[in-house]
């Protein structure tokens, strides 16, 4: 019907991307928040989306897990559109996403606040993280996958009540939610930033981990230096446009990606005017 | 240079407590009374009651007040493990009662049918009204779920349907009073054990999830709607139980069922018991209906003394009896310096 569904259609016999958004747009009244992004997403690479505030990154997110609706343009997962699916159903077909204001079930304790997405319809039928789904109890489980997300077992950390987790615990569950639900693609929404050096510093491996696991990462950072180390590939957002894509020193060295970072004007223009 | 020294009240679980959470409680008598007592006051306590009534009018009392308590437990469970604010009680025990009835006088349902009945297929027509407004949230949810009560009175008063005005007469009452009485209180004790049970379940996890954080629920995998409607039907069900007993215990139904009082006293009841506990809700029943019925005698003045009690309990223990019942019962107190 869509000339768009046909080419999707076509691009099986090659090498297939995994999830392909094409000409999202989505304007909030008059404000256009996306305008025509497309971009795609190779099975098991970690693509990293950068771009200054307000420049659209987290309704790319939104638009992707059906939290918001789209103004127009179509998203496929798998060669399957998944433009106007509810968010629980494609959370169900595996595209997960972490929120940037974390969203814990703050009154439970960490390991229960796995208990749930193992009990989603998707972990009972894949089995979820370590087979955590099938399983009669599901606490065991959750107490593992913390351990694996970097939760001391030991300490009575996986027994806290969630809101009384500092910051790093809670992106880690954020995290582990996903994780739980053995997703085929996991967003990550600004995972490292609040984070100190050193909690950064542990969660790197983890995410180089879940890509040699087979999981598609599509990672949103305001963290430019530690994003480079695990993206293989660079997009970037500026007023709802796509700048411009490719590997970290190509964007770095893209001049439209320093004047939308630091605006166009030298210093001493700006000084001048003051 | 006066004292300086700072002291703040420490609470610590009494050994025990910590002794009973573990596998110990099962190897050693004490430990296993302490678990078992609070649970047998209440079981026995509530089947003792109608024997301890000094008449019959006192005995219809504690009927009543089951019935409230059923309200108060639906609405505990909806707006502390669900999230959902309901002020729709006395839709509930109207919708309830008004299906018991119609069963009993058109159908020939003995009341034994009857009340399951019509809690099964209530709680199905409850939910399904109560459908469009489960996207609302908090405060939103209970304003829109006040209409429903208000919106079928009238419906039915206008269109005079269902016996208009007159409600529908001519109603089994159950065959004993003790028949009526055990029946009701039985049945509250088991599904305030049940609701107690499915709270801690994986499905009740999933519904407190719910109410910390829907949209987490969503990117899970899971539909919000479902398990929010499949709360309202445990919740309305329990309503309309408790709609369907009234019915058959004064032999009538009428629009006084969708009356306020089974909305509002119900809250009045979780405050006072201590939200979120569940049998704090059946306690403040306990409390406040009892209360209601001997300041009777004051006439409209009552509402005074009502209004006194409920404010004292706001400010004086606001955490509900229960909650500081729990405190006292698992913990100690002491003062530390700092």
């Amino acid at each position: 019907m869509k000339p768009d569904m046909k080419s999707g259609m076509k691009q099986d016999t090659g090498k297939e991307p995994i999830l392909r958004v094409d000409k999202v747009s989505k304007a909030f009244g008059g404000i256009q928040a996306l305008n025509g992004v497309s971009f795609e997403v190779n099975e098991g690479e970690i693509l990293g989306i950068i771009g200054p505030n307000g420049s659209g990154k987290t309704t790319v997110v939104n638009c992707i897990t059906g939290f918001i609706k789209k103004t127009s343009g179509r998203i496929f997962f798998r060669g399957t559109d998944i433009s106007d699916k509810p968010p629980h159903k494609i959370a169900d077909m595996g595209i997960t996403r972490t929120f940037q204001i974390m969203r814990p079930y703050y009154t439970l304790p960490a390991y229960k606040n796995l208990v749930i997405p193992l009990f989603s319809p998707r972990a009972k039928r894949t089995g979820g993280w370590r087979g955590g789904g099938k399983l009669g109890d599901r606490n065991t489980v959750s107490i593992d996958i913390l351990e694996e997300i970097g939760f001391e077992r030991d300490s009575y950390v996986p027994y806290k009540t969630a809101s009384t987790l500092p910051t790093g615990y809670l992106k880690r569950l954020e995290l582990a939610r996903c994780l739980a639900l053995k997703p085929e693609i996991i967003i990550c929404d600004e995972v490292f930033s609040g984070l100190s050096m050193s909690e950064i510093a542990s969660m790197v491996p983890l995410i180089e981990r879940l890509q040699m696991e087979g999981i598609t990462l599509i990672m949103i950072e305001h963290r430019l230096r530690e994003l480079f180390r695990v993206a293989n590939r660079i997009m970037v957002l500026n007023f709802g446009e796509k700048l411009t894509e490719g590997s970290s020193e190509e964007v770095m060295a893209d001049e439209r990606v320093k004047t939308a970072y630091f605006g166009s004007q030298k210093v001493e223009e700006v000084m001048k005017h003051a | 240079m006066g004292n300086n020294t700072q002291r703040r009240k420490e609470r610590i679980d009494r050994g025990i407590k910590v002794r009973a959470d573990s596998l110990y409680a099962l190897m050693s008598i004490r430990e296993l009374s302490y678990l078992a007592l609070p649970r047998l006051i209440l079981i026995v306590g509530m089947l003792a009651l109608p024997l301890l009534m000094p008449g019959m009018y006192w005995q219809r009392v504690i009927t009543i007040t089951c019935i409230y308590s059923l309200l108060a437990l639906s609405f505990d469970f909806l707006a502390h493990y669900v999230g959902l604010v309901s002020l729709g009680g006395a839709f509930f025990v109207g919708v309830g009662g008004y299906m018991a009835a119609i069963m009993n006088t058109e159908l020939g349902l003995p009341p034994l049918l009857t009340v399951p009945l019509a809690a099964l297929v209530g709680g199905g027509i409850c939910t399904l009204l109560l459908l469009p407004c489960l996207p609302l949230r908090g405060v939103y949810f209970a304003i829109v779920s006040l209409m429903y009560p208000l919106f079928v009175a009238r419906l039915i008063e206008a269109l005079d349907v269902l016996g208009g005005t007159d409600g529908i007469t001519g109603i089994d009452s159950f065959t004993n009073r003790w028949a009526e009485q055990y029946f009701i209180i039985v049945i509250l004790l088991l599904l305030l054990f049940g609701v107690r049970r499915l709270v801690n379940t994986d499905i009740g996890l999933v519904l407190r999830g719910v109410k910390d954080n829907d949209q987490a629920i969503r990117a899970s995998g899971m539909n919000v709607t479902l398990y929010k409607a499949m709360a309202v039907y445990i919740a309305s069900t329990i309503g309309c139980l408790g709609g369907a007993c009234l019915v058959h215990i004064y032999m009538w139904s009428g629009i006084s069922q969708f009356a306020l009082d089974f909305s509002i006293l119900p809250i009045a009841a979780t405050v006072i018991g201590g939200g979120g506990t569940l049998v704090g809700p059946v306690l403040g029943c306990l409390i406040l209906v009892p209360i209601s019925e001997l300041l009777r005698d004051f006439g409209t003045l009552r509402i005074v003394f009502y209004a006194l009690i409920l404010v004292a309990f706001i400010i004086f223990r606001s955490e509900g009896i229960m909650i500081y019942g729990q405190r006292k019962y698992q913990q100690f107190e002491r003062w530390t310096r700092i």
